[in-house]
């Protein structure tokens, strides 16, 4: 199953391959991780999909859990959650295929950040299943160029990831 | 006060009131090993390989239920340590190793005696540090010690660049580690040890197994007492020997591949498994499908990660063995009336339990040959008991673990997890450190023996009376039993040539004396108990003898081969 995994982790020199580690140790894929500083410049949010056996995941999030430098892992599969991504694609632009290109980027409320006399560079937010959408619409017109940041992820609502809340995470979680 | 970063590290060992470290220098060690001259508060133990100074400290960490402390050169001393590394992170040993480093400025560039010792050790420490500023050199051994030592322990790596150690800075060492991810759980959730509680209350055919985890929370007492008030049958993993006196009338032995009988059955047959420090290690479970396949499971553990890992638990209880346990006597005793009965509803189940110990007992079979069994049966009774005893890995370690019974909690000193050839002698002498007086003895085969037997230098450097008992079958004899039983006896690669033991002990200034049949054993080991000096056994056992009980690779418990 596929997984949405955030964490709030110490903003230090490697933590980040302390968590692969455990990812790669199982072999398991880690299909996007975004990280970045937190609103506390020594914490550093990051977002991990994956997808794999869920016994494994499990594990894994244990062991997050566990290292030393994590403050708070959350799985997004039973918490609502909202999650975006942002692409950025230079796609061939020739006089004719010119208004076109327009057109999607609007309907698509994307942005041409970057022109060029043979392309243009646009730049679109969403979810996934957006993105999927009008990559596969620009495609036919030619992809030169493609870069995805990956998914950062947040709970909806008064939820939020809070550092006092982890010692209630890590230790107490399996006491049911 | 302004310090070097080498006089911090001393000052910062010192306060955290460490009386011994096993080293070995080289170029990058200098300013340390230079600040530690005439320290003589800090008992300074020098191998003669890098590995033997982990297993040291781990020896004397298992021992002694204190931190252990190794320090080692850059490279290939650092690269030497990870063995040890990997056998204490397996077994849960709280371990400070210091590494020093390269110059800060010469990190990565494959500089002369630069490893990565970090990025190596990643998966087989607890937690590590890069020093990289002298300003945090205290408040990182501080942190180092206390999550070593704290929650599942276990062990920690701390490497020091060499210009880090000759940096001036101010010196204070805090008072306490404050690391705000990490607090481990110590007390168990109330509502699920009364949970737990009343399964037991209605169990028929309750089993206590327990691991490590009761020996390293010194839970062992609370353990012998929760088990005799309520007449519970008690097994133990290999870690967890010693847990309750092996000659307890509720102890069933060892479970799993070496197992006894009765152990196996009974958690076979039980109906509530407590689980208790254990991790439900294959070699311990058999086929896990099979495992205790009528039994509701509580497992207590202070690891969230060992729970559910292997085998799905009913009742988990994350927290302290020792405060669960202590917890758990506390409800047995506001609560006498009810529980005083109990063993009588489970009396059914404790006299078919002795039966099985009466019908299968541990055995072998006597004949004219020396047997290993009997030699350890011997230090048994010889010693009373009273010997911290180590073991190397194979035949000798299970001989060991069959046949000694631990009476005490941290006298069976053995790598568990990862298996260790060559992790006994070094041990051995960790632990006679710790203990100068105690009758230490290291149970060895004759392939284990030489992976270290380099320490037999330092044993007599240091003039540590360690006792090594090799059980010299000619063969790497667990090896060639799985070649004996499953690979029809093609015995290749475990024959075994190996130098006279005797004349190799006494080449490095220690006692050599030999056994080869029955009727010297007494005689010969008796004068190696007293003798006071280290001293190697060398003892020709029958070489094709094989460990049995034997759950066969992938068996379920109940599938025992017997003698
Ligand atoms: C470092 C290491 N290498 C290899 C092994 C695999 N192994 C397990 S037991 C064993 C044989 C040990 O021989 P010996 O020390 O003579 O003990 P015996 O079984 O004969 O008592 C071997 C090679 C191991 N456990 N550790
Ligand atoms: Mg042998």
């Amino acid at each position: 199953m596929r997984h949405t995994i955030s964490l709030l982790v110490e903003n230090e020199f490697g933590v980040l391959s302390r968590i692969a580690g455990l990812f790669s140790g199982r072999g398991f894929n880690i299909e996007s991780l975004c990280v970045a500083e937190s609103l506390d410049p020594t914490v550093s949010t990051m977002t991990i999909v994956t997808t794999g056996n869920d016994a494994i995941l499990e594990q894994i999030l244990k062991q997050l859990n566990k290292l030393i430098n994590v403050i708070k892992v959350v799985d997004f599969k039973e918490i609502d959650y909202v999650s975006r991504e942002m692409v950025l694609v230079k796609v061939n632009a020739e006089e004719k295929t010119r208004p076109e290109i327009l057109r999607m980027v609007e309907i698509f409320r994307g942005k041409i950040i970057d022109v060029s006399s043979r392309s243009y560079t646009i730049m679109i937010t969403g979810d996934e299943d957006k993105l999927k959408a009008f990559i596969s619409l620009i495609k036919p017109l030619g992809i030169k160029e493609l870069v995805r940041t990956g998914p950062i992820a947040m709970a909806r609502g008064e939820r939020m990831m809070k550092i006092k809340e982890k010692t209630e995470t890590k230790g107490g979680e399996s006491n049911g | 006060m302004k310090r070097t970063g080498a006089q911090i590290f001393v000052e910062s060992l010192k306060a955290e009131g460490i009386d011994t470290i096993f080293c070995y220098p080289g170029g990058a060690t200098l300013n340390i090993t230079d600040a530690l001259t005439d320290i003589s508060q800090i008992n300074q133990v020098v191998v003669r390989h890098e590995q033997a100074a982990v297993h040291a400290a781990d020896g004397y960490a298992r021992a002694s239920g204190r931190v252990g402390v190794a320090l080692v050169t850059s490279g290939p001393g650092a690269t030497n340590t990870v063995t040890g590394i990997a056998t204490a992170y397996m077994d849960s040993i709280p371990l400070v190793v210091f590494s020093c480093q390269v110059n800060t400025m010469l990190i990565g560039n494959d500089a002369f005696q630069e490893a990565d010792i970090v990025g190596i050790t990643r998966p087989c420490t607890k937690h590590s540090y890069l020093v990289r500023d002298v300003k945090d050199l205290a408040r990182i051994i501080k942190e180092a010690f206390h999550i070593a030592a704290s929650g599942r322990p276990g062990p920690v790596l701390v490497d020091i660049p060499k210009d880090v150690s000759s940096a001036v800075g101010d010196f204070k060492y805090p008072e306490k580690a404050v690391i705000r991810s990490y607090q481990p759980t110590y007390v168990g959730h109330t509502g699920q040890i009364k949970k737990a509680m009343r399964l037991i209350m209605h169990s028929k055919r309750p089993v206590l197994y327990t691991g490590g985890g009761v020996i390293l929370s010194n839970a062992s007492q609370e353990l012998t007492r929760f088990a005799e008030a309520l007449s519970i049958p008690v097994t133990n993993t290999l870690m967890g020997l010693g847990g309750i006196p092996g000659n307890h009338p509720l102890f069933l032995g060892m479970l799993g591949m070496h197992g006894t009988y009765a152990a196996n059955m009974a958690i076979t047959e039980s109906d509530l498994i407590i689980a208790m420090g254990a991790r439900f290690d294959d070699r311990a479970t058999g086929k896990t499908d099979e495992f205790a396949p009528h039994a509701r499971i509580i497992h207590i553990d202070i690891d969230p990660t060992s729970i559910s890992k292997n085998i799905k638990v009913d009742i988990p209880i994350v927290g302290d063995t020792r405060n669960v346990l202590t917890q758990m006597l506390k409800i047995v005793e506001e609560e006498k009336e009810v529980y005083r009965q109990y063993h009588r509803s489970i009396a059914d189940w404790t006299d078919k339990i002795g039966k099985w110990k009466k019908d299968y007992p541990l055995t072998y079979q006597r004949n004219d040959t020396l047997k290993p069994q009997h030699v350890i049966e011997r230090v048994f009774e010889l010693t009373k008991g009273k010997a911290i005893i180590t073991t190397e890995v194979g035949q000798n370690q299970m001989w060991a673990a069959q046949f000694f019974k631990f009476l005490k909690p941290r006298t069976c000193l053995t790598s568990g997890g990862l298996g260790t050839m060559g992790y006994g002698f070094p041990a051995a002498i960790g632990a006679q450190v710790a203990f100068p007086k105690s009758l230490v003895v290291d149970i060895a085969g004759d392939g284990s023996i030489q992976m270290n037997i380099q320490e037999l230098a330092t044993a007599v450097q240091y003039n540590l009376p360690v006792k090594v008992i090799i059980l010299n079958n000619g063969f790497l004899g667990m090896v060639r039993q799985w070649q004996e039983l499953f690979y029809e006896k093609r015995y290749t690669w475990t024959r075994l040539h190996s130098p006279d033991f005797v004349k190799v002990a006494e080449a490095y200034g220690a006692v050599g004396l030999r056994i080869e049949k029955e009727a010297d054993v007494d005689r010969v080991l008796k004068q190696a108990f007293k003798n006071g000096r280290p001293t190697f056994i060398d003892v020709h056992v029958s070489p094709e003898e094989c460990v049995y009980p034997m759950v066969p690779a992938g068996a379920s418990l109940k599938e025992m081969l017997l003698v």
